[in-house]
Formats: C-alpha cells, sequence, structure tokens
C-alpha cells in the first residue's frame, strides 16, 4: 500500500451506504481496477433509515429498502458478504477475513460504520434489542405485538423513532433518558427539550435523569429497574444509547485511532492509501479543528467520494466542505437539522411556534447562523439550508 | 400547457408546487426552469421542499435527489426516475407542458 503506481485492487471494507456509495465513486472517478466489498451481515447494502420507522412499522419489507439495483452490475464488483474483516497488513498489501482469506489490496477505503452500543446489565435476556442492523430490526418488529410494554433505554434519535414506531403499533411506550433533557446534544436543551415533548403528546411516558440500575426476568425480560428505585414492567426493551465504531481489528496496522479512524480532511489516514469514510472515520475539518466524527446518512453518501478521489489523486483531490443534514420522523412530525450546534449557541424561533410543533430555529452567535433546526417547515428549513451551503462554499472557495 | 404563476414569484433558487392529480415541481436555478414531477418515488414527498444544489433536487424527507434535467435519481435511496415537464415563458407568466392535462380539470397554480 505504498509506491506511486496506478491502483489495480481496492478492498472496501464495510458494505452499507458509506461502502457502496465508496465503490459507486471508484468507478464515477474512472478507476477500472478491482473492487471488493467486504460486508459483515450477509445482505447487499440496504438503507437504514427506515429500520426504526417504516420497517417497523410495517410499511416497507426488506426488499423495498435495499440500495442496490441492476445498473450496479456493471460496476463488476466483488463481494464477500458474512464475512469480517480481521487485519489490515500493509506492509503485504492485504486485507484477512475472518476465514482465513487474505484480499489483496493497493488501496483500502475503511467504511465499516459503527455498532449499535449495548447495555451491560441488559444483556442475554429475550425481549432485549438494540437497533441498527436490518437483522435487529426483524426481531425487534416480530416482538412488538399490540399491547405489550415497551421500555426504550435512551431518548436519542433511534430511541424516539423507536418509540413513536412502537406507539403506532398500540405499544404501551416508557422512554428512559439519562439526561436531564433528551437531545440536548444535537440540538440544545431547549429545542431538545420542544422535540421530546412530541413524547407525552402521543401518550407515551418520557423519564428523564435517571439512568438503568438493573433488568429482570429469566431468560425473558420482565421488569426495568432505574437508578431511582422505579420498576418498569417490560415485556421488550430496546437499548437506543448510541453507536460507536469497531477499530480493535486494526490494530498493528499504524492506522491511527481515536475514537474513530484519524483522517484529515480528504479522508486520508495515518498509513498511504488507506482512506476511511463514514461513521467510522473521525475526520478534520477545513477550520482544522478537533477529528469528529459524523453519524448522518447524507454523510456516509457524500463523503466517500472524497475519500476515492483522495485515494486516486492524493493531494491534488478537493477536501470534504459538505454542510451536515440529517433528519428524523417522529409521530408523524419531521424533524430537520443542518449545520452545527455548538455549546452556549444562542437559539432563535424565526418561523412557526414551537408550542405548535411546527417552527424553525436557528443556532448561532453574533448574529451569524450555524445550524438551523425545521420542525414540519421544509419550505423555510431548506431555504436556511441552503444560506448555510452557500456560506460554506464561499469559504471552500477562499480557502 | 398549465399556467403556474407569475415568473416574479419564481425567483433564483424558488419553487412552485403546480397542484392536481399528478402534481408538478418547477424549478428557478439560476435563471433556468426545469419542471418534474413533485412527488418523491422513493416515498410520498413534495420536491419542491427539496433542496435544490447545482440542478440537483434532494428530497426533504429522506434525501433521495433527482436530476432536474433528466428525472433521473442521482443516489440512494430513490431508484426510479421523475418524469419531466417543458417549461415556457410567455409575457411573464411560467406554463408547463403538462402530459394527461386534459385527465384534470382541477389543476391549479400553487
Amino acid at each position: 500500500m505504498s509506491g506511486g503506481d496506478p491502483l489495480r485492487s481496492v478492498v472496501v471494507v464495510g458494505a452499507s451506504l458509506a461502502g457502496l456509495s465508496a465503490a459507486r465513486a471508484l468507478r464515477a472517478d474512472g478507476y477500472d481496477g478491482a473492487i471488493t466489498l467486504v460486508g459483515e451481515e450477509p445482505h447487499l447494502p440496504y438503507d437504514r433509515p427506515p429500520l426504526s420507522k417504516e420497517l417497523l412499522v410495517g410499511s416497507v419489507t426488506p426488499a423495498d429498502i435495499a440500495l442496490t439495483d441492476a445498473d450496479d452490475d456493471a460496476l463488476h464488483l466483488d463481494w464477500r458478504l458474512g464475512r469480517r474483516a480481521t487485519a489490515l497488513v500493509p506492509a503485504r498489501g492485504a486485507v484477512v477475513l475472518d476465514d482465513g482469506e487474505e484480499l489483496a489490496a493497493d488501496g483500502v477505503v475503511l467504511a465499516t460504520g459503527a455498532r449499535a452500543r449495548r447495555l451491560a446489565v441488559a444483556d442475554g435476556r429475550t425481549g432485549v434489542h438494540v437497533l441498527r442492523t436490518l437483522d435487529d430490526a426483524l426481531a425487534l418488529r416480530d416482538d412488538l405485538l399490540g399491547g405489550c410494554r415497551l421500555v426504550v433505554v435512551g431518548g436519542g434519535f433511534i430511541g424516539a423513532e423507536v418509540a413513536s414506531s412502537a406507539r403506532a403499533r398500540g405499544c404501551d411506550v416508557t422512554v428512559v433518558e439519562a439526561l436531564d433533557t433528551p437531545l440536548a446534544g444535537p440540538l440544545g436543551p431547549q429545542m431538545g427539550a420542544v422535540v421530546a415533548a412530541l413524547h407525552g403528546d402521543h401518550g407515551v411516558r418520557l423519564l428523564t435523569g435517571t439512568g438503568v440500575a438493573a433488568v429482570h426476568g429469566s431468560p425473558r425480560v420482565d421488569a426495568v429497574e432505574l437508578e431511582d428505585g422505579t420498576r418498569l414492567p417490560a415485556d421488550v426493551v430496546v437499548v437506543g444509547v448510541g453507536a460507536s465504531p469497531d477499530l480493535g481489528w486494526l490494530a498493528g496496522s499504524g492506522v491511527a485511532v481515536r475514537g474513530g479512524v484519524v483522517t484529515d480532511a480528504r479522508c486520508r489516514t495515518s498509513v498511504p492509501r488507506v482512506v476511511a469514510a463514514g461513521d467510522c472515520a473521525a475526520s478534520e475539518g477545513l477550520d482544522g479543528g478537533d477529528p469528529t466524527r459524523t453519524e448522518h446518512w447524507t454523510h456516509a453518501l457524500e463523503q466517500p467520494a472524497v475519500a476515492v478521489a483522495a485515494l486516486l489523486r492524493g493531494p491534488a483531490a478537493p477536501a470534504y466542505a459538505g454542510v451536515p443534514y440529517f433528519w428524523s420522523e417522529q409521530y408523524g412530525v419531521r424533524i430537520q437539522f443542518a449545520g452545527v450546534r455548538h455549546a452556549g449557541d444562542e437559539v432563535r424561533v424565526v418561523e412557526g411556534d414551537p408550542d405548535a410543533r411546527s417552527f424553525v430555529a436557528v443556532y448561532g452567535r453574533d448574529g451569524l447562523v450555524s445550524g438551523v433546526l425545521g420542525v414540519d417547515q421544509p419550505r423555510v428549513f431548506t431555504r436556511l439550508r441552503r444560506e448555510l451551503r452557500n456560506r460554506a462554499r464561499d469559504l471552500a472557495a477562499s480557502a | 400547457m398549465q399556467r403556474v404563476c407569475d415568473l416574479t414569484d419564481l425567483q433564483d433558487g424558488g419553487s412552485v408546487r403546480l397542484d392536481g392529480d399528478r402534481p408538478v415541481a418547477v424549478f428557478n436555478v439560476e435563471g433556468e426552469l426545469f419542471a418534474i414531477d413533485d412527488t418523491c418515488t422513493h416515498q410520498e414527498a413534495s420536491l419542491s421542499d427539496g433542496f435544490v444544489e447545482d440542478c440537483l433536487v434532494e428530497c426533504p424527507l429522506h434525501a433521495a435527489c433527482f436530476d432536474l434535467r433528466t428525472g433521473l435519481p442521482t443516489g440512494p435511496p430513490a431508484k426510479h426516475p421523475v418524469r419531466t415537464y417543458r417549461v415556457e415563458v410567455l409575457d411573464g407568466v411560467v406554463w408547463v407542458a403538462v402530459r394527461e392535462a386534459s385527465d384534470d380539470a382541477s389543476v391549479d397554480a400553487a
């Protein structure tokens, strides 16, 4: 994985949105060598956002959320599905798989995503779920019977979407959030509270400021005990406490990791001809700030093209300059966020009314808007998102 | 041809929805007008509420992206194109050539 010879074999480790986007970008960029995609799951790439929403309520099937189609046959991709990469050996130009196969690679794209974090006190019982993969979602869907009592641990976006979907299916739902305000990280305490109020609006109990002390029942869960002593009867528990990348397999590879695979703004890692993109990458921004991981769908879609350009052309390739964007749907309400929120930002409602659950708020300081939140206001939100994008482009052009 | 709106009501960067059985979204991208089906082929959402970048519109619901010139999806999660329509400006009024317009008497400008 060194030298200046043109690449002839690229291994993409990770076969979800970022991995598939990398493979497509390689071909779109004119690369005509071998591409092998390694995916730990047995499935071809599929779209994850519906897992907590449409797939759980049953309005889409696994076939509906496939990301590949007949056009991808022309990309001549070599798949290794249901296989896990266990080592990256740059000196040999090899990616080693769990069955011992060694894939020759003179370029590597790391797009391994992230794994759902678990709750040690809940593990080992039936009825306890995480939600990250299609198989997770199908197992949860089959367990969510109408009238069942669901406890969701974690009031973040996944937890809130699961609560919403389960409510739509007639479950009795309680959300437990360790922080005083759900979504305070991405949205700030003020707007986090506004969005979290959707739970109460729709008959879902929200308990905040308390963690989970114990989970009872064997082999099937029957109750969740909180740190404040509350005991919540539960037929099903969903643990939605975030995700973290699996980095252990990179030990000894020379690839620097710090909460994620550390990259520059062009997605290049500390090892030549190894790039990283999507949820697993902790990338520097153009502003030279600390490398940060971004777990957004749009990021996993767009960033791989930057990684691939850097793989093919090195420092001549452009840096990633996208404006972060994510969305959520809960209880039929569409939540959109673009840009970034900093601690201590001023938050101003510029359209609509939070009490009506239809509004747009901007985040920033000194009159400069750095983030936009839209709740059931796609038009105004989109206009402000465009302004953020235009400013980011101007900055990138003047950099 | 269906009347959409006055050109002055469709500024650069703006979009207008033409309601009907098959709603049409009309966009102004740096002075050039484009018309496509308003309903995303991925799931029910209005593309006229979408985010326009260059000649692409991104659906506000799931970020499916379509080329305004061809109607083709440029990436996941959409797999099917939207239809495109011819747009004309006559005396400051925007018109769209809506096929099967005779099936739809209730069309009016949004």
